[in-house]
């Protein structure tokens, strides 16, 4: 089997952040959640319940040395021994394969209080939209799931959808969203909104026909935007209303999403994929205050 | 919580619901299920703060709800369905 | 009297002739993306094959996916019912007929006269239907006429976490990569496959002779993998994606 060696469009760039306002040195406790996805792997570190530092990584094939990669990624500018860490949470889909982690919480949970903390405590519906799964999540005002459902059988709806397409329409997955909006003329084309296989014999159809690839994009935003839709409104849609995962960057979907839900998207200066994350860091911050994290000279 | 563990497809909705305010992960449904569709966790992988045990659907039976509850559906007439009947509490519901 | 039937289908189109009760002519042409096209010339095809002319044919139905596409025929029959006449008109003793095309599975139980008592259906998902085996050849580079020998020379049985025909993807990748055997990989894909549409099958109910009917009844490795999870012998005719379109050439000839 020969690799195919074309340019890979669906690819994006990887990402740290750190807050130079915060001094590890000065902080109790050091927790670390650390999301494993299909996709990319974050690792944020907090200090006290904040954040302190993160990385965000494509997932190789290898789970545990994704999560060390998030990690390394996050502690490379910070300067903080990986000793210093009193907890460590693992979530997402690999989170049974973080080695570093003292546990392993599920994504569902994770995303609703990373959710709580990047976007505020008035958030009740969370929507992750991930590269293998779609989450819709209903929170209260702590974080803590009241109904949840989550839909990882079928690729209609998540990034793994959207990169089939930005292969076969050779469109860079950074520029799907404007690239969407971008055409003239009739913007009535369609195409499956339950399935990608099918959804990809239809474009190919379309292209042939003489529709744009803008066109085409436009089709496939809507129809993911349609599926995404149908889901959230099965758990029911309660204001205020967050998008958090990568799809939440593509606005060629996360808008024509909102304008069928009728409703505005809670905004936030976080970068929406390190949610699970956030919220992993979190609950090791809560099981470090019950007395469980790991005993570490300072502390 | 409500935890609905199942998925939509081109065909349908397949969700089973289990409350897990109602459940006290008693285990009927595991016994009674003739396909093994459930498990009782220890606790809630969900809810991380919750105490008990708690019934959920197994891994990856999660991704073919339609055909392993085939049995119980026949396309004619679906009889009372043993989780529902088994569960006590109330806890289970079934989308479709 | 001479009916022909028409089922323009996802992937084929397919034209049968029946005169006195006999199939006389065949057209199969591929859909393409212009379905009145690919409907006329399949029927050219058919009229050619038993060199009847068209003014000769007195009733066309059609059916099929792209049923709305078929302008040449006065009625339109629904697929459930087109192949429960043609598995019936193949073999008259079937109760259960199973459909797997390109892009659709049913299972269909039937009376003695081939009308339709139950069906359960796999429609808008990749996943229960030909284009499933389809993506997975594709993957695995291996053209489909070779997946279902292939997959009998395996004995290796392997089972497969995907549902979705995209996931599923990376997962034959997955065990490319770990050096699984070929058979072994299109084994477990026909066998994943064939676990959901035994599953619509049971839910109408394995009744005596089950039938096999469309085009992924040309694929050996599948009715084996069939036959395996139902514990019986699965009949296919010999054209068995003719089945709807005969079914339909049939119903124009008891509705005349």
């Amino acid at each position: 089997m020969t690799e195919n060696k074309k340019q890979e469009f669906w690819r994006w760039e990887e990402s740290s952040w750190k807050n130079p306002d915060i001094k590890w040195q000065d902080s109790g406790y050091i927790t670390v959640g650390i999301d494993v996805g299909s996709v990319s792997s974050q690792a944020v570190i907090m200090t006290d319940g904040e954040i302190f530092a993160y990385g965000n990584v494509r997932t190789g094939s290898d789970s545990p040395y994704s999560a060390s990669n998030a990690l390394n990624f996050a502690l490379k500018d910070v300067d903080m021994p990986e000793e210093r860490i009193n907890y460590c949470v693992g979530t997402g889909y690999g989170r049974v394969n973080v080695p570093m982690a003292d546990r392993s919480i599920t994504e569902i949970a994770c995303h609703a209080r990373g959710a709580n903390f990047i976007y505020g405590p008035e958030v009740r519906t969370v929507l992750d939209v991930g590269g293998q799964d779609i989450k819709a999540i209903q929170c209260d005002e702590k974080g803590k799931v009241t109904n949840f459902l989550m839909n990882d059988k079928c690729a209609a709806g998540t990034g793994r959808g959207m990169e089939v397409f930005a292969d076969l329409l050779g469109v860079s997955i950074g520029e799907v969203g404007d690239r969407s909006f971008q055409f003239e003329g009739e913007d009535n084309v369609a195409v499956s909104n339950v399935c990608v296989v099918y959804a990809k014999s239809e474009a190919t159809g379309l292209l042939r026909k003489g529709h744009t690839t803008e066109q085409v994009l436009a089709a496939y935003c809507e129809a993911m935007a349609e599926r995404i839709y149908s889901l959230v409104e099965r758990l029911g849609i309660n204001p205020e209303f967050c998008i958090t995962g990568g799809m939440a960057k593509n606005r060629g979907v996360s808008e024509r999403l909102m304008a069928r839900i009728g409703l505005k998207a809670m905004k936030t200066r976080w970068d929406t994929q390190i949610a699970g994350a956030v919220g992993a860091a979190l609950f090791g911050y809560s099981l470090c205050l019950k007395g469980k994290g790991r005993i570490t000279q300072e502390v | 919580m409500l935890a609905n563990y199942g998925y939509i497809d081109g065909s349908g909705s397949y969700f089973i619901s289990i409350d897990t305010d109602k459940c006290d992960g008693c285990g009927n449904c595991v016994t009674v299920c003739p396909s093994g569709i459930f498990e009782v966790l220890d606790e809630d992988p969900n809810d991380p703060l919750r105490d008990g045990p708690v019934a959920a659907v197994v891994g990856d039976k999660k991704k073919k709800l339609k055909y392993e509850c085939g049995p119980c559906k026949p396309v004619n007439g679906t009889p009372k369905l043993a989780c529902i009947e088994a569960c006590k509490a109330g806890a289970i519901s079934h989308s479709w | 009297m001479i009916t022909a039937g028409i089922d323009c289908g996802a992937k084929n189109t397919k034209t049968v002739i029946i005169k006195e009760g006999h199939i006389v002519g065949k057209g199969k042409v591929l859909t393409g993306f212009d379905q009145t096209e690919a409907v006329l010339k399949s029927f050219e095809e058919a009229l050619k094959n038993a060199g009847i002319r068209k003014e000769d044919i007195q009733k066309i139905n059609g059916t099929g996916s792209g049923k709305s596409s078929i302008r040449i025929a006065s009625d339109i029959v629904n697929e459930i019912k087109a192949i429960a006449k043609g598995g019936c008109y193949f073999f008259p003793g079937a109760r259960t007929v199973a459909d797997v095309g390109a892009e659709e599975g049913r299972a269909v139980k039937i009376s003695e006269s081939g009308n339709v008592e139950d069906f359960a259906i796999n429609e808008k998902c990749a996943a229960g239907a030909g284009a499933f085996i389809e993506a997975m050849g594709r993957a695995l580079e291996t053209p489909l006429e070779d997946m279902g020998p292939l997959s009998l020379k395996s004995d290796k049985e392997i089972p497969m976490n995907a549902q979705c025909a995209i996931f599923a993807e990376s997962e034959v990748v997955g065990l490319i990569h770990s050096k699984t055997p070929l058979p072994d990989i299109i084994r477990a894909i026909h066998d994943a496959m064939a676990s959901r549409i035994v599953s619509l099958i049971r839910r109408v109910g394995v009744n005596n002779d089950v039938i096999m009917v469309g085009g992924v009844g040309y694929n050996p490795g599948f009715i084996r993998s069939m036959e395996r999870q139902l514990n019986t012998k699965i009949h296919v005719p010999d054209h068995p994606e003719f089945a709807a379109a005969a079914g339909a050439a049939i119903v124009a000839v008891e509705e005349a």
